[in-house]
């Protein structure tokens, strides 16, 4: 039954993560392809997550809140540099 | 084996396989939301299902398929961490949004960050035009 169940979660992780690319490809501001970006992250999470029960072990939890720190520092570091320099642009 | 641990086996396997396929389509949820809907706060709305609750569901699995009492404390900490972090992401995120104008007004059923808006502009419009007088009243 596990084997099915990773057949199936692979298949809509891939689907999702297909649909996270297309919005970073195609999103019109820098904040809508941060915002997939870290979509996609949780998607990679998902999958570590999935790999880690099905196979019964736990070597990726580390990774897994490694994966979160980055995803929170990234998305925070860009929406403060995005506010900055909308705010310069305005006062200049 | 004995058959009636057999049988709790193949519970706990079926609840770990639907919390498995549960969590792995709220990542395809915030996909969809992702591609359909219009701006960018709503996009934030589909994008955290599957950062919390998906998470929640896929850490539940591995603790029901590893069985052993130990992992849940750990699981719980990286759950726990996760659920401080998405919220101030999210709303560096929202805020930044907003100060950009990256977002369609006639969506909105309230906007409660308008009238603070107002109030700071307001305010330093006072305070813009009372250094003006009190500079004029000195040159004079």
């Amino acid at each position: 039954m596990m084997q099915t169940v990773l057949a199936v979660t692979a298949v809509i992780l891939s689907l999702a993560a297909a649909g996270a690319i297309i919005r970073i490809s195609r999103g019109p501001s820098l904040l809508d392809r941060v915002l997939a970006s870290d979509v996609l992250l949780a998607i990679l999470g998902a999958a570590l997550s999935i790999d880690m029960a099905v196979n019964r072990h736990l070597n990726n939890l580390m990774l897994l809140v490694a994966l979160s720190i980055v995803g929170f520092i990234g998305s925070v570091t860009v929406a403060r540099f995005v506010a900055d320099r909308r705010e310069q642009a305005h006062e200049s | 084996m004995n058959p009636e641990a057999s049988v709790v086996d193949n519970v706990i396997d079926t609840v770990s396989a639907v919390f498995l396929v549960v969590g792995a389509l709220m990542s395809l949820a915030a996909a969809v939301g992702l591609l359909r809907f219009p701006d960018l706060l709503s996009r934030m709305h589909a994008a955290t299902k599957p950062q919390v609750l998906g998470l929640f569901l896929l850490l539940a699995a591995i603790g029901l398929q590893v069985r052993t009492w130990w992992v849940w404390p750990v699981l719980l900490v990286a759950w726990i961490f996760q659920l401080l972090t998405v919220p101030v992401s999210a709303h560096m995120v929202g805020r930044a949004g907003y100060r950009t104008k990256h977002l369609h007004r006639e969506l909105l059923s309230s906007d409660e960050l308008d009238a603070v808006v107002q109030k700071a502009a307001q305010s330093a419009r006072d305070e813009s035009a009372r250094d003006e007088a009190s500079d004029g009243g000195r040159r004079d």
